[in-house]
């Protein structure tokens, strides 16, 4: 029989951002918190330099991310298809271990818009009855900007959050960007220092009436304190970010904003290479009183909690609360049940040149460096999306993430393979650009998250499984952005480009990375026969079940979304610390 | 599936190399006086007498006529930058492929024949399987078409066959294998090549660093706060690696 450990107040599942940010704010709290994280153990030591200088290992062999031989999942395009496992990495690659995606993500760190939040309403306000798709789920988010926003403020401290601010309190801001939600703060740090590509962007977007701003950065531009004490040093802009852990103690992470000090609570710790398998009901399946895991000599355990995060990957989280019994599963069919409903992705393309006269120095970068603007996204004045029948947006933006040669893009007509590669590999690595836009993708009836029928992990428990395509909705949208991202680039004149857009009949492709954006299935709302999670990210159904994260989004904006799964974490947590843990039970009435 | 311990000989020739970088600086010789490329040089394994670990030696001279013909030498033309043999991809093919390259990948069936490339990766072999099956099937393939092997064949013959490979002209399925057609293995092949030709020389590949210095790749340097608003200025220092070679 499973062992059994001793009981703690909240055991938290999963140890990336909202687990650290749970487990910390709850500790300071006085409570008795266990994480249990699947991975291994990783502090920001590991990863002195020169070790993530490496892009083989860490781009190409995924040295810091989930092993597919463990942690895939199946996708298909519809529910007639049959799933088929990723079983390598592709469009998405989600992370592994303390930190979670945490440690490798890219930092551009970025806030929705009061729009973005409340999007079925706005949808309603502005387009005619029956223009958009009939399937389509949008939902509002249900919190307000006001809720949201010390929240934003707060996280963005923790990160040393770098950028120009654009809606001071309502003041517009010259140079940050003017359709943000008003800040209560200037951000923490200025914005990273522009790369040439950055400057060449700036100016023409400027010039044809938009507003560019820099990417906001969790790689910090200056040194800097956060509000847990933890420093961060400043960006030396190594080229080594996205994909890679911090060499520099100068990206925010769990490792360098959050866990040092977490550590320092004696209420306070985790376990590593073990794996959650399920949450325990009580008979009455309306509470959690623990959770099993496999340890790593391949015994289960019982945790035994008084609440239960789920804070891995979204879709692990999804899973995790199919495999457990957490709420109705959703059926596509019938659209009725909450666990698994409105799945969504995002989109990325864009337009990439060549300049023969141009040294972008494209190694010499932090993984945020870039600017972007976002005038073409959903907010009271923006018709385009009514004129061209989609609703959504995009920041249209140019980013020099890494310049790492595995990958380097060549011309259009340069030879795949042979001395006209290897010349073309000579004459243009370092005299490229990009744009490049990241879109919204709404929430349809068909694509959701499952269980799969036939393929199992590596304990033989099911998959999850991803049913989603492309709607003709986010394909108007990808047409409409290449004709900007195309306008942009006859303005910047290269000397050559090939644009890569999605068509009026793509498919979803598994093989290109996009983002590891994935988010909803086990969404928030205010309405439990549409949402999985009410507005502290509790269970409708298992009150002291709370499940942080992306899956907690009913549709994805175009803006990043870690800025935004931390600042929930923490809206759920004062809650739960003011209220919860006095008077056990729904913190929403249904 | 593995043949040899994978990894030793590569294992082996570092060894032998970080010696001679050693011996050097234990006979007092100063290290400024001695080539940077020259120590790059002597710390890499010589192809021509390297014995592969994993790959048998006749599929190891195959996987040389091919990566020759993907990144060719400059030859007597221009001075471009090394070719796939000069910088020895072929030891870091042999490292790899033997080594624990694909081990996590999720191999568990039902494999379908025939899935939509859109799926990506749905073949039931680890890398190991994919170069042995693939090197066979090509072998015989090029047989079949030309009466002689692969490595007689001239550079354009050579660049024909690759490219009929590549785009299933060369039909693997049709000669009894069930999933590694040939677009397959020459987009695992040519993937692996390039990975070899432009990562840390410390995979076996790069040697010299060759390839970084051919596009002005400065390597492990990581620092560039002084040159980030250097804008449209050609970066001046030569690469290093992540075990400190310079060039």
């Amino acid at each position: 029989m499973a062992i059994v450990n001793d009981e703690v107040d909240a055991v938290v599942v999963g140890l990336g951002w909202s687990g650290s940010i749970m487990a910390m704010e709850l500790a300071r709290a006085g409570l008795k918190v266990r994480a249990i994280e699947r991975g291994p153990d990783q502090t920001s030591e590991d990863f002195a330099y020169p070790k993530p200088a490496d892009q083989y290992g860490y781009d190409k062999l995924y040295k810091v991310f989930a092993k597919p031989a463990s942690a895939a999942v199946t996708v298909r395009h519809d529910t007639g298809g049959t799933a088929l496992p990723t079983r390598q990495w592709g469009s998405f690659c989600p992370g592994n271990g303390v930190g979670g995606a945490g440690l490798h993500w890219t930092a551009v760190m970025l806030r929705p818009t009061p729009t973005d939040l409340k999007l079925k309403t706005y949808a309603d306000e502005v387009y005619a009855p029956g223009q958009l798709q009939e399937d389509m789920q949008v939902q509002d988010f249900p919190v307000t900007w006001d809720e949201m926003e010390k929240h934003f403020d707060f996280f963005e401290k923790v990160c040393g959050q770098s950028g120009t601010t654009g809606n001071l309190r309502g003041d517009i801001q010259p140079g940050g960007d003017p359709f943000e939600g008003p800040r209560s703060n200037p951000y923490p740090l200025p914005a990273l220092e522009d790369t040439l590509n950055c400057s060449m962007f700036r100016e023409t977007t400027t010039k044809m009436g938009y507003h560019p701003f820099s990417n906001p950065s969790a790689n910090v531009s200056q040194a800097w304190t956060n509000p847990y004490g933890q420093n961060i040093a400043p960006c030396n802009y190594c080229g080594f970010c996205s994909k890679y852990p911090c060499l520099n103690y100068s990206k925010a992470s769990p490792q360098t904003t959050i866990l040092d000090a977490l550590k320092l609570h004696k209420n306070f710790d985790y376990k590593t290479n073990a794996e959650v398998t399920r949450v325990e009901l009580h008979d009455d399946g309306k509470t959690a009183k623990g959770i099993t895991y496999v340890d790593e000599t391949g015994q289960e355990v019982f945790q035994p909690a008084k609440m239960v995060f789920l804070c891995s990957f979204q879709f692990q989280n999804v899973r995790l609360m199919l495999l457990s019994g957490i709420g109705t599963p959703y059926d596509p069919m019938t659209g009725e049940g909450v666990v698994g409903r409105n799945y969504a992705f995002l989109s990325n393309g864009g337009v990439s040149m060549f300049f023969k006269d141009k040294e972008f120095n494209p190694f010499a970068t932090a993984g945020a460096t870039g600017v972007m603007f976002n005038d073409v996204s959903p907010r009271a004045g923006f018709e385009d999306g009514v004129k061209h029948g989609f609703l959504g947006g995009a920041k249209i933006h140019s980013s020099q993430s890494n310049g790492n040669p595995i990958g380097t893009p060549l011309p259009e007509g340069t030879p795949g393979w042979g001395m006209g590669w290897k010349k073309g590999m000579r004459d243009w690595y370092g005299h490229h650009m990009k744009i490049s836009i990241t879109t919204t993708c709404m929430s349809y009836r068909g694509n959701y998250v499952d269980l799969d029928p036939t393929y199992s992990d590596h304990l033989g428990n099911p998959m999850a499984r991803i049913t989603f395509d492309w709607k003709e909705n986010e394909l108007k949208l990808q047409q409409y952005l290449k004709d900007i991202c195309l306008k942009i680039k006859d303005q910047l004149g290269p000397d050559s480009y090939h644009a890569s857009f999605l068509k009026m009949d793509s498919q979803y492709d598994l093989r290109p990375y996009v983002s590891t954006h994935n988010v909803g299935g086990a969404v928030m709302g205010d309405d439990p026969k549409t949402s999985a999670l009410n507005k502290y990210l509790q269970s409708w159904d298992c009150h002291n079940v709370f499940v942080p994260g992306g899956n907690a989004f009913p549709q994805n904006f175009q803006a990043n979304p870690t800025d935004m799964i931390g600042a929930l974490t923490y809206h759920a947590a004062a809650k739960i610390v003011s209220d919860y843990v006095k008077s056990p039970g729904p913190l929403v009435q249904a | 599936m593995t043949r040899k311990s994978g990894s030793s000989f590569g294992r082996r020739g570092f060894m032998l190399g970080t010696a001679a970088i050693a011996s050097a600086a234990a006979l007092g010789v100063p290290f400024e006086s001695v080539r940077a490329a020259t120590v790059l040089d002597q710390a890499a394994p010589d192809l021509a007498s390297y014995t592969p670990g994993f790959f048998t030696d006749a599929e190891f001279r195959l996987l040389c006529a091919i990566t020759d013909r993907l990144i060719p030498g400059d030859g007597d033309g221009e001075k471009i930058g090394p070719g796939a043999l000069e910088a020895n991809v072929p030891v870091f093919l042999d490292m790899q492929i033997g080594g624990d390259y694909g081990q996590d990948w999720y191999l568990k069936g039902p494999f379908p024949k025939r899935p939509s490339p859109l799926m990506g990766y749905q073949m039931p072999y680890l890398p190991s399987e994919v170069y042995q099956r693939g090197l066979k099937l090509f072998a015989d393939a090029a047989q079949a078409a030309h009466g002689k092997a692969f490595e007689d064949l001239s550079a354009d013959e050579q660049d024909a066959f690759l490219s009929d490979v590549q785009s299933d002209k060369v039909d693997f399925l049709a000669m009894g294998e069930d999933y590694l057609s040939g677009s397959n293995f020459f987009g695992q092949l040519w993937s692996d090549t390039k990975n070899g030709y432009l990562s840390d020389p410390m995979y076996g590949g790069n040697k010299g660093m060759g390839a970084w210095i051919m596009i002005g790749y400065p390597g492990a340097r990581a620092s560039f706060r002084e040159w980030v608003t250097q804008h449209n200025v050609p970066y001046p220092l030569g690469p290093v690696s992540v075990q400190g070679m310079r060039a």
